[in-house]
C-alpha cells in the first residue's frame, strides 16, 4: 500500500501552488486582487431580492455566471449557488496549479484530497424550495409533490465536497468543514494536516458560501449583527472604524491547491507560499458573544506560531477577521496585542471585509487567498472605509490605500459563531526551514 | 497540554438512539433484536394508501424515532429554547459519554479538551419553523436563536460552552461517513497534543421538510411496514428508512486515560477515507474506492485482513450498494470472505445519516466488551448471492479483538475505522 512517505528527512511540508477566487467585485483571482489593491468596495444594495422589509438591506454580491465559469447544465441545475461558486473557484485554482486533474492525479486519484468549508451550505436553495412546498410558509406539513428532485443534494452540505471530488477525480479523503465563520481557515488548516499526515499529496482546499437570502438576512437582523447603513452601502463595511455598526453580508468562494513540498518541487510547480502553522481554539463562552480580552484567539495565534517555529516579531502582515462589529474588532485587537506583544503596533493589520463583505464560512479561505497573493505581489491590502479612530482599536489598520511591502510571514485569523477562533500562518517558501 | 501521544482510546460512550437512551439500553435492545423502525409519529405523513392511489406524493412514512426523549430530563430549559432537537440529542449524548468515561473537563486545562462532531444536515426542525415564520409573518417573526440553532456547528459550539472545552474543536460534514470521519479527526487532534475529544454524531431529520428532502434522494424504501423499513443484504432490500439519534464518545489519549486508571473500551487503531469521485448520487462503477478505504485503514493499523474478527458493514440497503460492498469485502478478504463474520445491526433503528456509523462504533465497543456480536438487524431472508457470512438470528459469541466498521455517504464518501481491544 502507498503510504505517501516523504522522500526527504523531516516532517512533510505544505505549499500553495494554485489560487482561485470568486468574490464580489470580480470573478477570478486577478479581478479580486485588483479590487483589493485599489481599495474599492463591492458592497451595494441587495439586488437578489427586494430587501425593503429588512433592517439591513446591503450585501456584497458576486456578479457570477455559472455557465460562463464553465459549469455544465447539470452541475448548474442540481447545485445551489454555494457549490457553483466553489466549482468555479476550484477550476481556476487547479488550472493555476498546472496539475492535470483528473488525468494526472497522483496515486490514481487517491493522493488527492478535498477539504472545503461552508457555514450555511445550500440555505438559499432550501429556502426557495420551502416557499413552494409549504405554500409560503403557511403549511407545516409540506407537500412533497412540490419538491424538486435535488432537494436532498441541497439538504446535505457534504454535496460540496462530493461535487468537487467528482469534477477533479479526487479519490482521497473528502469532507466539508463547517465551523461557522472559521470554516475557511479550518478547511485549509485541515488540508494542511492531511498533507502533513501523509493522507494526501494534493488537497483541494478552500471554502464557499452564498448566504444572501431572506432567511439569512432576517436571522442576522434579529440579533442586529449586520450594518444598517442602508443609505451608503459602499461605505457600510467599516472594520476597526469608530463608527462601525456591524458586518455586511457577502458571498463567494476561494480554493487553494495545497501540495506536499517535494511533490510540487519535482514537477517544478510555481509556489505561492507555504502553510507553516494552523491552530483552532474555542472560547467556550457564548455562541455569539466575545469577551473583550481575546484570550482564546491569542492562544490559537501563539500555537500556530509555535508550530511554525516563527517568532511573533517575524509576522509581516496580519489579515484580520475584522468583521466590523463593535465587539469583534475590539476582541481581535486585544488578541493581537496579547499574542504579538509590542509587535502588534508595528505590523500592518487589515480587513478585506471592508471591500468584499463577510461571506460567512467562505471568507476565511478568501482571506487566505488574499494572503497568498499579498506574499506573491509584495502588497498589503488596505482596510477600506477606515476614517475614525476607536480608542479600543489602536493598531495600524492600513487605511484606504494598499501598501507596497515585502511580506514574508502573513497571519490570518477568524472568529465564528459557536466560539471558534482560528489562526493560520502563510510564509514565503524557502528551501530550509 | 498533555504530551503528544500516538494512541487514541475510547473511554466513554453516550448513546441517544431509537434503540435507547444510554449505552446499556441501546445494547440490550440491540441484543434483543428490537425493530425500532416504525410509522412516523412526530408529524402526519401521507398514508400509504393515498400514495398508492396517486392522491399524495411519495414521502417517508417510516423512520426510527427516539421514543420517550424529553429534553427537560437532560437539559436546562434556557438551553432547550436556543437549540434544535438535533442539539438536544447531541448535548444529552455528550453528557452521557463524559459521565461514562468519568472524565470531567474541569479537572484539566480547558485547552486539553475539544469537541469534534459530524453533522449531516444540522437543525432541521428549527430551521423549517423559522423560514416558515419569515415567509408567512415577516422578518420580525424570526427569532434571535435562528442565527445559532440550525447551522451545522451549533451542537459542537453548545457542547464546548456547556462543558468548558477550549481545545481544537471541529465539525465534519461528509454524509453518513462523517460518523467515522469525526473519530479520525479526534485521533488526529490527540496525536497533535489534545488530551481528550468529545466526538461522534447525532442527527434529527424526522421533520416534515427534511423528510421531504430525504424522499428525493432515491434511497428510501417504498416499504410501509416496520419489517420492510431497512433490511440490508436481504432478498427484498429496496432502500432504507431514515432515523434520528446516534452516539457521542470520549476519545482520549491512551497514556492520559491510563493515568486516570482507564484503559478504554477499545482503541482507534486504524482509519482511512476515500471518495468515489464518480457521480452525484450513484455509487462508483466498481468497488475500488471502498476497497482502498479498507486496505488503507488496515495498513494504518498495522494489521492485515487476516487479523479482522468481524466486520460491521455499511449495508446501505439497496441491492446495488450492498452488492458493491460485498464485492469490496471479497477483494479485501479473498478466500476468508466465506467465513468472515459480517453484521449490520444498525438496520434495526433506520439509517441515521452520520449517526449510524457512530452508533455502530458504540455497538462494536460493547460487543468487544462482552465478546458477543449482534446479528444484522431486521434480516429474515438473507440473499446468498452476496456471498457473505452474515450473522443472522441470535447474537453470537466470538473473538472481538479487531473490528472493522465501514461507512458510506450519499454522493460517494467511503470511510473505514478499525477498533482493537485494549489490553
Amino acid at each position: 500500500m502507498s503510504t505517501h512517505t516523504s522522500t526527504s528527512a523531516g516532517p512533510r511540508r505544505t505549499v500553495v501552488t494554485g489560487v482561485g477566487v470568486i468574490a464580489p467585485g470580480g470573478t477570478d483571482s486577478r479581478a479580486f486582487w485588483t479590487l483589493l489593491t485599489e481599495g474599492r468596495t463591492a458592497t451595494r444594495r441587495i439586488s437578489f431580492f427586494d430587501p425593503a422589509q429588512f433592517r439591513s438591506q446591503i450585501a456584497a454580491e458576486c456578479d457570477f455566471d455559472p455557465a460562463a465559469a464553465g459549469l455544465d447544465a447539470q452541475e448548474i441545475h442540481r447545485n445551489d449557488r454555494f457549490i457553483q461558486l466553489a466549482l468555479a473557484a476550484a477550476a481556476e485554482a487547479v488550472t493555476d496549479s498546472g496539475l492535470d486533474l483528473p488525468a494526472g492525479a497522483p496515486d490514481g486519484g487517491y493522493g488527492v484530497g478535498v477539504s472545503l468549508g461552508s457555514a450555511v451550505g445550500a440555505t438559499t436553495r432550501l429556502e426557495d424550495e420551502y416557499v413552494a412546498v409549504s405554500n409560503s410558509g403557511r403549511d407545516w406539513l409540506v407537500d412533497p409533490a412540490y419538491a424538486s428532485s435535488f432537494l436532498y443534494h441541497a439538504l446535505v452540505p457534504s454535496s460540496l465536497a462530493g461535487e468537487v471530488a467528482r469534477r477533479f477525480g479526487a479519490r482521497g479523503p473528502a469532507a466539508v468543514v463547517s465551523t461557522g465563520c472559521t470554516s475557511g481557515i479550518d478547511a485549509i488548516g485541515r488540508g494542511h494536516q492531511l498533507i502533513q499526515d501523509g493522507a494526501a499529496d494534493v488537497v483541494i482546499a478552500g471554502a464557499t458560501d452564498a448566504p444572501i437570502s431572506p432567511i439569512s438576512i432576517a436571522c442576522f437582523d434579529a440579533i442586529r449583527a449586520t450594518s444598517a447603513r442602508n443609505d451608503d452601502p459602499e461605505h457600510a463595511s467599516r472594520p476597526f472604524d469608530a463608527t462601525r455598526d456591524g458586518f455586511v453580508m457577502g458571498e463567494g468562494a476561494a480554493v487553494l491547491v495545497l501540495e506536499e513540498w517535494e511533490h510540487a518541487r519535482r514537477r517544478g510547480a510555481h509556489v505561492y507560499c507555504e502553510v507553516t502553522g494552523y491552530a483552532s481554539r474555542s472560547n467556550a463562552y457564548h455562541m455569539t458573544g466575545l469577551r473583550p480580552d481575546g484570550v482564546e484567539m491569542a492562544e490559537a495565534i501563539t500555537s500556530a506560531l509555535r508550530q511554525a517555529r516563527t517568532p511573533a516579531t517575524a509576522v509581516s502582515y496580519v489579515n484580520a477577521h475584522g468583521s466590523g462589529t463593535k465587539q469583534n474588532d475590539r476582541h481581535e485587537t486585544a488578541a493581537f496585542k496579547r499574542s504579538l506583544g509590542s509587535h502588534a503596533y508595528q505590523v500592518p493589520v487589515s480587513s478585506i471585509k471592508s471591500m468584499v463583505g463577510h461571506s460567512l464560512g467562505a471568507i476565511g479561505a478568501i482571506e487566505c487567498a488574499a494572503c497568498a497573493l499579498a506574499i506573491e505581489h509584495s502588497v498589503v491590502p488596505p482596510t477600506a472605509n477606515w476614517e475614525n479612530r476607536d480608542p479600543d482599536c489602536d493598531l495600524d489598520y492600513v487605511p484606504k490605500t494598499a501598501r507596497d511591502q515585502r511580506i514574508d510571514v502573513a497571519l490570518s485569523v477568524g472568529s465564528g459563531f459557536g466560539g471558534f477562533q482560528s489562526a493560520i500562518l502563510l510564509e514565503r517558501a524557502t528551501v530550509t526551514r | 497540554m498533555s504530551a503528544p501521544g500516538q494512541s487514541a482510546v475510547i473511554t466513554g460512550i453516550g448513546v441517544v438512539a431509537p434503540s435507547g437512551i444510554g449505552a446499556e439500553a441501546h445494547w440490550s435492545s440491540t441484543l434483543r433484536g428490537e425493530v425500532k423502525v416504525a410509522p412516523v409519529t412526530r408529524f402526519a405523513t401521507p398514508t400509504p394508501a393515498a400514495v398508492l392511489a396517486g392522491t399524495a406524493a411519495p414521502a417517508a412514512v417510516l423512520a426510527g424515532e427516539v421514543d420517550g426523549f424529553q429534553p427537560e430530563d437532560h437539559l436546562d430549559p434556557r438551553l432547550i429554547v436556543q437549540t434544535d432537537r438535533w442539539s438536544w440529542l447531541a448535548l444529552t449524548a455528550a453528557g452521557l459519554a463524559l459521565d461514562d468515561a468519568g472524565y470531567r473537563p474541569s479537572d484539566h486545562d480547558p485547552y486539553d479538551t475539544a469537541a469534534i462532531l459530524a453533522s449531516g444536515s444540522g437543525g432541521n426542525e428549527f430551521g423549517q419553523r423559522e423560514i416558515g415564520r419569515l415567509w408567512s409573518q415577516g422578518r420580525r417573526a424570526v427569532g434571535a436563536y435562528q442565527s445559532i440553532a440550525w447551522f451545522y456547528a451549533a451542537s459542537t459550539g453548545q457542547i464546548s460552552i456547556l462543558h468548558g472545552l477550549k481545545g481544537p474543536s471541529g465539525v465534519i460534514v461528509s454524509g453518513e461517513a462523517g460518523g467515522l470521519d469525526c473519530l479520525g479527526e479526534a485521533r488526529r487532534a490527540i496525536r497533535r497534543g489534545t488530551r481528550a475529544v468529545v466526538a461522534g454524531a447525532t442527527e434529527a431529520a424526522v421533520a416534515p421538510y427534511a423528510m421531504t428532502c430525504y424522499a428525493t434522494s432515491g434511497m428510501l424504501t417504498a416499504g410501509t411496514r416496520p419489517e420492510e423499513g431497512y433490511r440490508p443484504f436481504s432478498r427484498h432490500a429496496d432502500g432504507y428508512a431514515p432515523g434520528e439519534g446516534g452516539a457521542l464518545f470520549v476519545v482520549e489519549d491512551a497514556a492520559a486515560a491510563h493515568e486516570r486508571g482507564h484503559r478504554g473500551y477499545g482503541r482507534i487503531a486504524g482509519y482511512a477515507a476515500t471518495h468515489d469521485a464518480h457521480h452525484d448520487r450513484r455509487p462508483a462503477p466498481g468497488p475500488d474506492p471502498l476497497v482502498q478505504a479498507m486496505r488503507r485503514a488496515l495498513d494504518d493499523a498495522g494489521l492485515t485482513p487476516g487479523n479482522v474478527d468481524v466486520v460491521f458493514a455499511d449495508g446501505m440497503g439497496t441491492r446495488e450498494h450492498d452488492l458493491l460492498e460485498a464485492r469490496a469485502l471479497g477483494e479485501v478478504f479473498g478466500d476468508r470472505l466465506a467465513h468472515l463474520p459480517v453484521t449490520a445491526p444498525h438496520s434495526l433503528v433506520g439509517r441515521l445519516c452520520a449517526g449510524t456509523p457512530a452508533l455502530n462504533v458504540a455497538t462494536a465497543l460493547l460487543a468487544m466488551r462482552d465478546g458477543v456480536v449482534p446479528p444484522v438487524g431486521n434480516l429474515t431472508d438473507p440473499d446468498p448471492a452476496y456471498g457473505l457470512h452474515l450473522i443472522t438470528g441470535e447474537p453470537r459469541g466470538m473473538p472481538t479483538n479487531v473490528i472493522m466498521i465501514n461507512a458510506r455517504g450519499y454522493g460517494g464518501f467511503n470511510s473505514c475505522l478499525i477498533l482493537t481491544s485494549t489490553p
